[in-house]
């Protein structure tokens, strides 16, 4: 039998009928028609799915959409306002911290919740908290050195 | 070589401007293949084989056609063999008289939701005679072997062969006498490897949308690495006229040689064909594993001798490549990749094209040749350290150079090897000092990369700007190469072109994207069709001057008079003149259909910083850096990107990634938990050194750069770990266990 | 199928006790095997509404970690953190940064696989499982739960409310340390979670050894403890605490590692545990 939510994404109130079984991934994807968020394994061994649930990061194929019910989801397509993309975002394009680009959701998903939890990660750090977000088209290098950069340009932006 | 490519200065070639695809993969809105949908659109689901080798002895698809939702089955029925040249991909997309590997497609179902169509599949009775399995190359060589395929008698063998068996064909190549070569050498070293299978490991799933109606005309959407390739595929296996389908290429996420063949695709049409419905087919993540393109495995001998003083004086291998259930191991390509880095008087190379019951292979990042490298280059290495001279001298004292013969046949033209041996000798980490427990390693590789069928379409806009259509879908960032050769060949600013990939009633054909044949081959065909519109730009300022067309050039983004008597003109900029276009003759475009020849081989060299756990087997990459000739790099951050990832995807290989199959012949580790690739905390930073030889077969010197990252990264590992323990590895990957029973046996031999 | 969220661990229990029902705390074990076919629960409880299960409490002598509690607040609890770092150790390595937001202990202990990374802690650590059911409670040590892969102790009805941690006493270390080809992501190959006290001289006092990983579930070899009590683990004894991990471990050949590999490698880290735990009694 359909269940009936209602949820916060993004700031914004947002409904949707799902199955029991359904994911909040599917949800998000087929109900309300956020695509951002992606399917790279449905299994929680990938962190393309990534999203923010009440100050969580977690993978939003390993919660059900019935979870969701009177919390707060914040995806990929909660963060740029309007034309103004964020520092991460900015600094993933500046670095060329993407090549296909299916990851890169669910990396600026996970790293802007570092930035918002350590403004000043090092590289260990940076790639111990991305360790469930597989890329295959970079090697992480300009994944890694994108974050460092960002959270060194908010720093300073920050204390500016 | 055109005069100009070794000392021309380029004004924005070689620049890193943002990509202009990327906001949109910035902020979720990219759609990639799994992102299409349609109204009304129903879930197709696939059936597979839960068994390794297996005849079907009948298929009853009658309970899950009556299940409500249902709108249609299909089975390998409704794909009728026919005399097309497509007979093994047909039995690869659904499986005939038998499944032939664990995951083979059998029977597909398109109903309104997931679940119904989950139902379905279980509603599908398939009654198979389980048949004995090989899954190892070495195992299904043997006379003894289960036989896959009744019509496969060894190619090339002599004599014929007369009997069928797992051996699809014999390939050999090379020049002078290798026996002899081994007689004149102070010392020979001899080796068998092992490299078991790796996938592509793209992050997206394979996932498409077709919408077809009963006259076979139709649309299809898809992630793919070529389009064409996926219409001519789908429309051959559903008897449909090609231009009757079009194809459109989503974004796609991720490849590396995995995406240019097709799996779904064919069984979406037929299944919107038959529903009268579009149907959207997305592969789990274990179906990606279980169906779908890894690599082969390999057994390969390797032969070296050298003088003393460090030359090679012959050179053998024998690579035995098993591919999956149909012919294609590439064994073939690995023979020929061989000893491609060396300059030799006397080499052989025999390569066994082998069939497994496992899926079949798919191109992956310069496929065949990792595996051989590992071997050829662990053999290079050993000599190297035998004769007591240092590795990287040691190989430039054997390098190919411009003039080489190589061992494959043709002769090189200018490239790359030596220059970046040299850059990696002369770089601070090959003097850095090492701790106790820690070694250093070095390799070389090789690829050939690519040209290929090409056709582009540059059209002007009223405004000045610029609408470029390839039909080579972009894997990593090639639409900003592109739009940079636009802007430098025009002389107009990166901002000002827009790149896009058109679909397959737009353009002509295009190979798919592979071969790292993209920003040669696009690119020549760009920087010809830039130049073609140019050459109607300047005609159109010569017929508004009065003066001929061959007085006016094309400098800087104008047209101006030349010569002494064109007179006095100011400047037509590509933008004044395409707005008086409407008044001087109509549309601007340019246009450029051609096979690209002249790829340029590419070579690589890698050097890494290794830590073994004596006690775990386990291994630390500390330190790691790329040398590579990209000819030219158009946009050198995303040729950055190519080295780092290629490398990454090596190192995984090298040390984790492998297909593990149980006795029953399925796959063991079908998902991202067991199939290991690397981790972000896996690695260090990868340095990248980027040696610029041009190519002579491009306008502006560009070879591919895509793929022989991936070829040195498994020997340079090896080598490492050599350096690090005094073991030689040879059975790759070389994960924890395989390691420390290696060090045991070593200290209990000693 | 049906979802349900109860207010109270009576009503998950009642709910638990229907045929097909499952719990539900983290999601990280239960969704993945939904989604390949393994398990069709009839009814889904989820435990994350109800009152207290979602935090940790500490009383005067013991920690309480609810059922509910995700890997990464146990991380964020000081106390904890500084009173069991071998229980964090453990469940740190639960997964990701992202399954780290979902998971918890007690869902890592029900799952009952071998390789669970917090039950040879916790089980070091002399963790109890608080367990509920139709008929009350019961307080039984967590290695008692699982009792072989995917299958627990567990009655029908009864789910595991919390996870109960005396408070250690002085001079007490823990560690936990496991094998993974990648550096994250990984399941552990071989694991050994060691707690131990020390007296004022440095001699081992007591201490609990368990081994993840090496058999269907978690061995606690008496000879391995018995290697370190009463010395000052010098190399003599943690070259006897090695050998007695390896002789006790029972692991099968896998698609992880090998039997023999694991046999040696729960050895060298069983040293390498019990020189952290013993670094950390003695406060560095």
């Amino acid at each position: 039998m359909a269940l009936h939510v209602k949820t916060n994404v993004n700031g914004d109130a947002a409904e949707f009928l799902c199955e029991p079984d359904e994911t909040l991934l599917d949800a998000l994807r087929d109900r309300l028609g956020l695509t951002g968020t992606k399917e790279g394994c449905g299994t929680g061994d990938c962190g393309a799915c990534s999203v923010i649930l009440d100050g969580r990061l977690v993978c939003s194929c390993l919660v059900l959409a019935a979870e969701a019910e009177g919390r707060s989801v914040r995806t990929i397509e909660g963060m740029a306002k309007g034309d103004e993309l964020t520092t991460l975002q900015r600094k993933f394009l500046e670095h060329a911290a993407l090549q296909c680009g299916v990851c890169t959701p669910g990396f600026l998903v996970a790293a802007e919740e570092l930035l918002r939890r350590n403004d000043n990660p090092t590289e260990e750090q940076v790639r111990y908290w991305l360790a469930g977000n597989l890329c295959r088209c970079t090697g992480y290098d300009k994944i890694v050195r994108a974050v460092l950069d960002a959270a060194k340009d908010m720093r300073e932006h920050a204390h500016a | 070589m055109p005069k100009d490519i070794a000392t021309r200065t380029f004004k924005q070639v070689g620049t890193r401007p943002l990509r202009p695809d990327g906001i949109e993969k910035v902020t979720g809105r990219a759609r990639f293949g799994a992102d299409f949908s349609m109204p009304g659109m129903l879930t197709g689901r696939i059936l597979r084989s839960p068994h390794a080798h297996a005849r079907i002895l009948k298929i009853d698809t009658s309970a899950a056609e009556a299940l409500p939702g249902v709108k249609a089955v299909v089975t390998a029925r409704d794909f009728p063999e026919t005399d097309d040249g497509l007979h093994d991909i047909r039995m690869n997309v659904m499986a005939r008289e038998k499944a032939l590997y664990d995951g083979h497609a059998v029977a597909a179902v398109a109903a309104v939701s997931p679940a119904v169509a989950k139902e379905a599949l279980k509603l599908i009775r398939v009654d198979y005679e389980v048949l004995p399995h090989v899954t190892d190359v070495d195992e299904a060589m043997k006379p003894s072997a289960p036989v896959l395929h009744q019509h496969i008698f060894t190619a090339n063998e002599s004599p014929a062969a007369k009997r069928p068996s797992n051996v699809a064909g014999k390939y050999e190549f090379g020049h002078g006498d290798p026996e002899a070569g081994f007689r004149k050498a102070d010392h020979v070293i001899a080796r068998s490897f092992k490299v078991e299978a790796a996938h592509q490991g793209y992050i997206e799933p394979h996932a498409c949308v077709a919408n077809v109606t009963a006259d076979g005309q139709g649309d299809l959407w898809c992630c793919t690495q070529g389009h064409f390739m996926v219409r001519a595929i789908s429309a051959g296996l559903n008897g449909m006229d090609l231009s009757k389908l079009r194809v459109t290429a989503s974004e796609i996420g991720g490849g590396f040689g995995g995406k240019t063949t097709v799996y779904i695709e064919p069984v979406a049409v037929a299944l919107s064909r038959k529903a009268g419905k579009p149907v959207k087919i997305v592969m789990t993540r274990d179906e990606v594993f279980r169906a779908t393109g890894p690599t082969h495995s390999a057994s390969i001998d390797v032969k070296i001798g050298a003088t003393k003083d460090g030359r090679i004086t012959g050179a053998f291998a024998e690579l035995r490549y098993q591919g999956g259930a149909f012919p294609g191991s590439l064994a073939d390509m690995g023979a020929m990749a061989a000893f491609a880095c060396y300059d030799l008087e006397n080499v052989r190379t025999i390569g066994w094209d082998v069939v497994t019951n496992r899926p079949k292979l798919a191109a992956y990042r310069a496929p065949s040749a990792p595996a051989i490298c590992f071997a050829v280059e662990s053999v290079i290495d050993e000599l190297a350290r035998t004769i007591g001279m240092d590795p990287i001298d040691f190989r430039l004292k054997n390098a190919a150079r411009e003039g080489t013969l190589s061992s494959y046949g043709p002769t090189y033209q200018a490239i790359g090897l030596e220059a970046t041996l040299r850059a990696l000798k002369a770089h601070p980490h090959y003097k850095a000092p090492l701790k106790p427990g820690q070694g250093r390693g070095v390799a070389c590789g090789f690829w050939f990369n690519f040209g290929g069928q090409t056709c582009v379409s540059l059209n002007i806009g009223l405004d000045g700007t610029v609408a470029l259509s390839v039909g080579t879908p972009d894997i990593g960032g090639s639409r900003a190469s592109m739009s940079l050769m636009v802007a430098e060949e025009l002389g107009i600013p990166y901002e000002k072109v827009r790149c896009i990939i058109a679909d397959t009633a737009s353009l002509g054909y295009n190979d798919v994207t592979d071969g790292s044949r993209v920003t040669f081959s696009t690119g020549l065909a760009t920087i010809q069709a830039a130049r073609n519109a140019i050459k109607v730009m300047c005609a159109r300022a010569a017929a508004t001057w009065g003066i001929p067309e061959d007085a006016v050039e094309w400098v800087d983004g104008h047209a101006r008079p030349t010569g002494p008597n064109a007179g006095n003109f100011e400047p037509l900029s590509l933008a004044d003149i395409a707005a008086q276009s409407h008044q001087t003759g109509g549309p601007i475009a340019g246009h450029c259909e051609v096979t690209a020849e002249g790829a340029g081989v590419s070579f690589g060299a890698h050097l890494a910083d290794v830590e073994v756990d004596r006690e775990t087997g386990a291994v630390k990459v500390l330190r790691y850096t790329v040398a590579q000739d990209a000819g030219k790099a158009v946009h050198p951050a995303y040729v950055e990107g190519q080295y780092q990832g290629g490398a990454v995807q090596g190192i995984g290989w090298a040390l984790n990634e492998e297909y593990i199959y149980g006795h029953d012949g399925r796959l063991q580790n079908a998902g991202f938990l067991d199939y290991r690739i690397p981790v972000c905390s896996d690695l260090p930073m990868i340095d990248t050194l980027i040696l610029e030889i041009p190519n002579p077969g491009h306008p502006y010197g560009v070879r591919g750069v895509g793929e022989t990252p991936i070829v040195p990264p498994m020997a340079t590992i090896g080598n490492a770990i050599a350096a690090a323990t005094g073991v030689r590895m040879t059975h790759a990957p070389m994960s924890p266990p395989r390691i420390l029973k290696a060090l045991t046996e070593n200290q209990a031999g000693t | 199928m049906r979802f349900e969220s109860p207010s109270t661990v009576a009503a998950a229990a009642a709910l638990l006790a229907e045929p097909g029902a499952r719990a539900l705390a983290g999601g990280s074990d239960l969704l993945v095997q939904m989604k390949s076919g393994m398990v069709q629960p009839a009814v889904i409880v989820d435990l994350k509404r109800i009152a207290g299960l979602g935090e940790i409490r500490e009383t005067p002598d013991a920690f309480i970690i609810g059922a509910a509690v995700p890997g990464a607040a146990l991380r964020e609890a000081k106390a904890l953190r500084k009173a069991w770092p071998g229980l964090v150790d453990g469940s740190k390595l639960i997964g990701s940064t992202q399954i780290q937001g979902r998971a918890t202990v007690a869902g890592n202990l029900c799952n009952a696989s071998p390789a669970a990374d917090s039950v040879p802690a916790m089980a070091a650590c002399g963790a109890m499982a608080v367990v509920t059911g139709p008929n009350g409670s019961r307080t039984v040590p967590v290695e008692d739960i699982p009792v072989g892969p995917g299958r627990t102790s567990l009655a029908k009805g009864e789910l595991v409310e919390a996870i109960r941690l005396p408070k250690p006493p002085p001079r007490t270390g823990s560690a936990y340390l496991r094998f993974t080809p990648r550096t994250e992501m990984d399941i552990a190959v071989a694991s050994v979670g060691i707690a131990l006290s020390l007296d004022a001289d440095g001699t081992v006092t007591a201490a609990k050894v368990v081994l993840g990983a090496v058999g269907p579930k978690v061995i606690i070899p008496e000879a391995a403890a018995r290697a370190l009590i009463g010395t000052r683990a010098d190399a003599a004894a943690l070259d006897a605490l090695a050998a007695a991990c390896s002789a006790a471990a029972t692991p099968i050949d896998d698609k992880r590692g090998t039997k023999e590999f694991r046999i040696r490698v729960v050895g060298v880290l069983a040293r390498r545990a019990a020189e952290k735990a013993i670094e950390r009694a003695k406060g560095k």
